[in-house]
């Protein structure tokens, strides 16, 4: 790896970094701009003025933003996010347990959708301009504009209401078995993989194709190369780059999809847990949660960045 | 090590493309074409862009490109008729009994794989060789087409080595499999001429040694003359004339082939005498220019340094060419000149005032009195605005003209590059290359400027066209007096047109000084090398040349 490389990577990953940081300030601000106030709502509307002061100093709500920002952030660094307003449990364990159900789903998502979604770019790819490229391009395109809380509510008609194949709800007891499982995370998984596949088709076939044009593969093409071969020795070493970053970009987008997929099916994700908390009130919850996505959607970012960079022949050999 | 191989010809007969509109429509860009090549011999194909010259050669491996298909006629390569076999015996054609030398050896190959893979890939694609094999094959034939270290270069990748040499390394690929036929598609246009000479020189002893039979595509005749037996000239997707490059270069029949070798000669447009001393001042004159990119060091100088200590001065109504290859800074002093590259030292003088370094810090009047024309006029010109709006605009900025006065000059300035009043109304996309580049010319001379920097003008263009954008920019010099800094990297063109010439290398001046009597007495070294490294129209000139350096083959 060379110097150069090195370099342009620890940059993606201070920018990184340096945008959470910047995120997290935004989000604490965010959350003191909201009207409302956390002891108003716990005690009620008929609370007397001496009980929500006592409260909000109890609480630690009366310290300027500043004081509360640092030791917040702190807090976050040392792993210690809080105790939830209205639970009185720790934020972490809350976020932990809704955030491993959340990326069960989106991984399920993304095992079934990457996949599927990269045969069906390279495939519409290859055989641009052919009949069966064309019913991509078609379906893919009529699916990315049904918006996913619309494909959910059908989902719910068709097969829990109409067929009665599936329950409505995901609702897993602890001790669910892997059928149980399976049923309950159907719809949802579903849900999401119709938007995230679409994107993902239609970015690797663009980056595919404009692979296909250049001159290299028409030199390989006429040395008598295979179309698999060049699909695959000439085309996809050079396009990792551009299809890393569509899986990203699309994976991201799971991250806003499951806010309304796991409200639809009351999926307990740590969605669900952040919309439940922004109606509670319950900023603890609610600012670790904004970090947490904000988080995962750089990592998912920064690591499109870094193989990128990695697939780069021009800096990996330079 | 002539390869023993049994006679034969490649014949083609009534060979016609045809290419597919967006809306369906075919038109036919090859009509009905038909020669032969016997065992042994190289055949060019010459004509400009658009003639189907590429067409034809892709056609000889059964392929045609994206939008474009062969309707028929019949290619018969020593005994195999291309045009009916099927995709999988197109595919054992390909790369094994034909072979494809492409134009751009950089875009040819793939970055993400080194070029011993690549190279290699045709034997093992047909079975021909191991791995192994294939390797030690391949090395030889990079010892034989004169590249430096055969034995580790096929390790690097593409962007690792120069052009001259990736251009060879493609030509190892194409003979990997000692192939009936080899295409050579414009292999050495996009090259320095320098650098021109050492491919052309290893491809002409493969050829010889090697007893190729080829199919050499190239718009430049004085190249092909060193190359092929028989030239094919095209026009328009038609046959115009073939016959034996002798008798071609000397006694051709076709009017288009007469027109083709007065172009590759250009006409002197500037008179022999030397520019008079009048003791006149410089309108433009540029001293001890050192610029570059990249942020600046301890001494205040660009990181990457392009140009060091350089400087001239022209006079009004002169030309000063500026030659070099690439690399050698001159598109960067155009720039430096215009203020958008600003330079780290020195001055440019215009009228004997400095003018600031950026272009930030002129004002419209300077602005206004130095302009510059591109080399691509395609992407220079706004798509999505009349030949009229884009004239119109300069008009506007600069001399503050009314609705009324301003389509008066417009069709002034139309009429000034010789172009049909009604183009004012037309887009970009419906002109041709010459054209837009005339379009380019009448918005420089819109401002009504001094000075005009024409950076590569006639390089895009057809040598035939180009003459003709020459003809007009002598024809404007005269009527308005203006000067010209006038960038090429083509000696015979700026042979044509300048009074004065300067020769840049590595961003430094290696000498300077009035057209005729520098080009005829050159006191530097690479001078003398840039001078006899262009190509003559004359047979047997290349193995002069090789004569004459001691160029090993």
């Amino acid at each position: 790896m060379s110097r150069r490389m090195v370099t342009m990577i620890a940059g993606r990953v201070l920018v990184a970094l340096a945008t959470l940081l910047f995120v997290s300030v935004v989000v604490f601000g965010a959350t003191q701009l909201l009207p409302g106030d956390v002891a108003q709502a716990i005690l009620g509307q008929s609370a007397t003025p001496e009980a929500v002061a006592g409260l909000r100093q109890a609480l630690g709500l009366d310290a300027p933003a500043i004081q509360r920002f640092a030791a917040w952030l702190g807090g976050l660094l040392t792993g210690d996010a809080g105790v939830s307003l209205v639970s009185r449990q720790p934020v972490g364990g809350l976020i932990w347990a809704r955030l491993s159900s959340s990326l069960l789903l989106a991984g399920i998502v993304a095992g079934i959708s990457v996949p599927l979604a990269l045969t069906l770019g390279i495939t519409a790819a290859v055989w641009r301009g052919s009949l069966y490229d064309r019913a991509v391009g078609v379906v893919t395109i009529s699916a990315v504009s049904i918006p996913e809380f619309l494909v959910a509510t059908l989902a719910v008609l068709i097969f829990a209401v109409h067929l009665q194949w599936l329950p409505a709800l995901s609702f897993m007891p602890r001790s669910a078995s892997p059928l149980q499982f399976l049923r309950a995370v159907a719809m949802p998984v579903m849900s999401l993989s119709f938007v995230v596949v679409t994107q993902m088709v239609r970015m690797t076939r663009a980056a595919v194709i404009e692979a296909m044009t250049s001159p290299y593969v028409e030199m390989a093409a006429l040395k008598g190369a295979s179309p698999a071969r060049i699909v695959l020795r000439h085309v996809l070493p050079n396009t990792v780059g551009a299809i890393a970053n569509a899986v990203a970009l699309s994976l991201s987008y799971l991250l806003g999809g499951v806010i309304i997929v796991e409200t639809i099916f009351n999926y307990p994700g740590i969605a669900k847990l952040m919309v439940d908390s922004v109606s509670m009130r319950d900023m603890p919850v609610v600012q670790a949660c904004a970090i947490v996505f904000c988080a995962v959607y750089l990592l998912l970012v920064t690591c499109a960045d870094i193989v990128a960079i990695l697939s780069n022949p021009r800096l990996r050999h330079a | 090590m002539a390869q023993a191989r049994e006679g034969g010809t490649v014949r083609v007969e009534a060979l016609t493309v045809a290419a597919k509109a967006e809306d369906g429509r075919e038109t036919v860009i090859v009509h009905e074409v038909g020669f032969a090549i016997p065992r042994g011999e190289v055949l060019a194909l010459i004509g400009e862009s658009g003639s189907g010259k590429t067409t034809i050669a892709l056609a000889m491996m059964g392929y045609a490109r994206r939008g474009c298909a062969i309707r028929g006629g019949s290619i018969d390569v020593f005994g195999t008729e291309v045009l009916a076999c099927s995709a999988s015996q197109l595919r054992r054609l390909r790369g094994n009994r034909i072979a494809y030398i492409a134009q751009s050896a950089a875009a040819s190959f793939n970055p993400a794989r080194t070029i011993m893979a690549q190279v290699i890939e045709s034997a093992l694609i047909h079975g021909s060789l191991t791995a192994e094999a294939a390797t030690a094959k391949a090395k030889a034939l990079f010892a034989e087409l004169a590249l430096p270290n055969p034995d580790t270069i096929g390790e690097r990748y593409p962007h690792q080595v120069s052009g001259g040499q990736l251009q060879r390394l493609l030509a190892a690929m194409a003979l990997l499999n000692d192939p009936d036929l080899v295409i050579f598609d414009e292999p050495t246009t996009a090259l320095d001429v320098t650098t021109q000479i050492e491919v052309l020189v290893s491809f002409k002893a493969a050829i010889r040694d090697r007893g190729i039979t080829g199919i050499y595509v190239s718009h430049d005749l004085a190249v092909v003359a060193q190359i092929a037996d028989r030239i094919a000239v095209l026009r328009h997707g038609r046959l115009a004339e073939i016959g034996a490059v002798e008798q071609m270069v000397s006694a051709p029949a076709h009017p288009y082939t007469r027109q083709l070798i007065a172009a590759a000669a250009p006409v002197k447009r500037k008179g022999p005498e030397a520019p008079t001393e009048t003791g006149e001042a410089p309108v433009l004159a540029a001293t001890g220019i050192t610029a570059g990119y990249g942020p600046a060091g301890p001494d205040g100088l660009p990181g990457i340094r392009i140009l060091h200590d350089v400087g001239f001065s022209l006079r009004r109504g002169e030309t000063l060419g500026i030659i070099g290859e690439s690399g050698s800074g001159k598109s960067t002093l155009a720039r430096v000149i215009a203020g958008i590259v600003p330079a780290a030292r020195g001055a440019v003088r215009l009228d004997g005032r400095v003018l600031p370094p950026a272009l930030a810090q002129r004002d419209r009047e300077t602005l206004r009195r130095v302009q510059i024309v591109f080399q691509n006029a395609d992407t220079v010109l706004n798509p999505a605005q009349s030949i009229g709006q884009i004239l119109e605009r300069p008009l506007a900025f600069y001399h503050r003209l009314g609705a009324a006065a301003r389509r008066q000059r417009l069709m002034q300035l139309l009429d000034q590059v010789r172009l049909p009043r009604s183009v004012a109304e037309r887009y970009p996309g419906e002109l041709s290359g010459g054209q837009k580049q005339r379009v380019n010319l009448a918005r420089a001379l819109a401002a009504e400027p001094n000075v005009i920097l024409c950076d590569e003008v006639t390089s895009a263009l057809d040598t035939v066209v180009g003459e003709a954008v020459l003809d007009l920019l002598v024809e404007i010099q005269r009527a308005l007096d203006v000067a010209y800094v006038f960038i090429s990297h083509d000696l015979g063109v700026i042979r044509s047109i300048s009074d004065a010439v300067m020769v840049l290398q590595h961003g430094r001046v290696v000498e300077s000084g009035p057209t005729e009597a520098l080009l005829a007495d050159p006191k530097e070294p690479y001078t003398r090398l840039l001078l006899s490294s262009v190509p003559e129209l004359r047979t047997g000139w290349l193995d002069d040349v090789r004569a004459g350096r001691g160029v090993a083959a």
